[in-house]
């Protein structure tokens, strides 16, 4: 069909060449010069920017935040998913379109709006910090507002395959004597598990790069509750752009790689259920 | 009769006990409320915490803060008009057409998704700032750079609407190039002539508006292409084969066949790619340089404010914010009854990159 439409059709040469130009300004340029930039260091200098202390604890913070978040976030997903395809109940469709305001709504207003409403004078926090448990300012709050973040992943790549789901197989499961737990987890969860783990994965790669959300309710002390974006910005404000470019390469190296192993671990998931 | 039974057999098949059900939904209704709706109901309470009075004073009384809202709205639709642009021919070229490295353009598409907006922000910083590789020049002078860029964004809007247009049959491509080519030198003429640019004075791109819409260009260009790609897709050629076997010019094709085509889908990116675009955060935070009243947008001037413990002020702020999201929230869900089709293509459109 394709190679037809090319004799065919107009507009190969300008639409393509406009979307090469306009794509290598805005991207291959840019990456270039931070891949430029990082390859000036030398490789002490690189390792020394790379592999202090305070960033290997900002790694560990931002990797095992977005990770938490995005189980919790799994879970979550896949109950709202389920209760939205499966269950009848006034305010479906808003409860529906509700899922969608983290895509919408600003990260820096997530970020304000929650550290507000889980400091001490907060609408939950006054029912919280007196138990102990601290929502803002904490590893914690980052960890909720990553939960809010990637909240319409999962649930947004579990609905449409729930959607289409075979009831026939549930019947036959339920004849065959298969209580109702037990088709749940051997014949519903595992044609479901591609879609999770794709949902998990976009929740996670969106907590990783998350930004705007936790330099508010982070506090963003260094060693404790700083993630490696706020160390970059960190470092930038002390004019080392050096050190920023060191640790955004990493950064920048980690995302790909998860991308690849993502899309590696999709296709896996995908044969394993023909 | 025995279909009757079959389907109460699979219904009842699928029920979950009574408990079970509303066990689950009133948890998922205590989730959604405790992480969307409690949130967003604090927005505005906060907002309004010193009376209708108080909000109206908090946004329009401070200057720094009517700046700020005037910039979003210079900066957003800027960049969103170029990633409209550019969302159509990528989508144009992708959809329509087979050619060595398209899995590679597909996978560039989606790299803002991968990619830390600080990360995004930083790479402007390192090609415009002082110690950038560009640094240097612009701070010396930068303005001599602006005739070749004017006069060739000239030919270069020239060339486009003459392949649009054809009013040559043969030989498209020499002649605009030709033509191209030739506006490029009288802009180039003119403008030296004139001197429209000041000789040997700063060109500010990082920490200024220039710099402000290349980070949100780059955090949204995704939304339009990602959302068109898969309904051009789904239309298929035909119905612009058939215009073109008519006898249809590209351009007439585009705009009777191709835009009736994908409206819907054009519209609801947009939408998302304004919400975004006029939310953006991060990578506008590091090259803007926090200049109040000069490079602060909204989303600058409410963790500004917030940083000056002025809570009241910075809530007004994020609350127009918040109307913009329920507004976006609003028109998606119009839009998806609109055309069924959007609904189900939201899934896949942020899947990771084919590679």
């Amino acid at each position: 069909m394709a190679s037809v439409n090319r004799k065919v059709l107009p507009g190969l040469a300008l639409s393509l060449g406009y979307t090469v130009f306009y794509l290598s300004l805005l991207v291959l340029v840019p990456i270039a010069a931070c891949f430029l930039k990082a390859s000036s260091l030398s490789a002490e200098e690189l390792w020394g920017a790379v592999w202090t202390d305070r960033a290997r604890a900002a790694y560990l913070l931002t990797f095992g935040a977005a990770f938490v978040a995005a189980v919790a976030n799994a879970v979550l997903g896949l109950l709202l998913a389920w209760v939205l395809v499966r269950y009848a109940f006034p305010g479906k469709r808003i409860v529906d379109s509700l899922i969608d305001l983290p895509l919408a709504l600003p990260t820096a207003v997530a970020g304000l709006v929650y550290s507000a409403l889980y400091v001490k004078k907060g609408w939950l926090g006054q029912y919280l910090v007196p138990l102990g448990i601290q929502g803002a300012y904490s590893r914690l709050g980052i960890v909720l507002v990553l939960i809010f973040v990637g909240l319409p992943f999962v649930v947004r790549t579990v609905q449409p395959i729930l959607e289409d789901l075979d009831p026939e197989s549930e019947e036959a499961s339920a004849s065959l004597g298969a209580t109702r737990w037990q088709t749940f987890r051997s014949v519903i969860l595992p044609t479901l598990r591609p879609a999770l783990i794709t949902g998990f994965a976009l929740a996670f790669a969106r907590g990783v790069g998350e930004y705007g959300s936790v330099v508010f309710i982070s506090g963003n002390m260094p060693y404790k509750t700083e993630i490696a974006p706020i160390l970059i910005v960190a470092r930038l404000e002390e004019f080392a752009y050096g050190e920023a470019t060191a640790i955004a390469v990493v950064l920048l190296l980690i995302s790909f790689a998860m991308l690849i192993l993502i899309n590696r671990l999709e296709r896996w998931s995908l044969r394993h259920e023909q | 009769m025995s279909n009757d039974i079959a389907a109460s057999r699979i219904r009842r098949a699928q029920q979950d006990p009574a408990w079970v059900r509303w066990g689950l939904t009133a948890f998922a209704l205590g989730v959604v409320g405790l992480l969307v709706v409690v949130p967003v109901v604090n927005v505005f309470v906060q907002a309004f915490a010193e009376g209708f009075s108080g909000y109206w004073r908090n946004l329009t009384g401070d200057p720094d803060t009517r700046h700020s809202i005037l910039l979003t709205l210079t900066v957003a639709p800027i960049a969103l008009a170029a990633n409209i642009v550019f969302g159509v021919a990528a989508a144009w070229a992708v959809a329509r057409f087979d050619f060595p490295g398209r899995s590679l353009l597909i996978a560039l598409i989606d790299l803002p998704f991968a990619v830390s907006p600080v990360v995004a922000g930083l790479m402007f910083v390192l090609i415009f700032g002082l110690q950038g590789y560009l640094g240097p020049f612009l701070r010396a002078d930068g303005y001599s750079a602006m005739p070749y860029l004017v006069s060739f964004v000239a030919a270069a809007l020239v060339a486009v609407l003459f392949l649009l247009f054809r009013p040559t049959k043969k030989h498209s491509w020499p002649f605009a190039l030709a033509g191209g080519a030739l506006v490029f030198a009288v802009a180039f003429f003119l403008q030296q002539h004139f001197e429209v640019w000041p000789r040997h004075e700063s060109l500010k791109i990082l920490f200024a508006t220039p710099g402000l819409i290349l980070a949100t260009a780059f955090v949204t260009f995704p939304f339009v292409a990602r959302e068109l790609i898969p309904i051009m897709e789904a239309v298929g050629p035909d119905e612009e084969l058939a215009a073109v076997s008519l006898g249809a010019s590209g351009w007439q094709m585009f705009w009777h066949v191709t835009v009736p085509n994908i409206k819907w889908g054009l519209v609801y990116g947009i939408i998302l790619c304004n919400a975004r675009a006029m939310g953006e955060f991060g990578a506008v935070y590091v090259v803007s340089g926090h200049i109040a009243g000069e490079t602060d947008t909204m989303p600058l001037r409410i963790e500004k404010l917030f940083q000056e413990y002025n809570l009241p002020g910075s809530f007004a702020v994020a609350s127009l914010l918040t109307l913009l999201a329920i507004f976006t929230l609003i028109a998606k869900a119009k839009l998806e009854r609109q055309a069924p089709s959007l609904a189900r293509s939201r899934a896949p459109k942020m899947e990771p990159p084919n590679l």
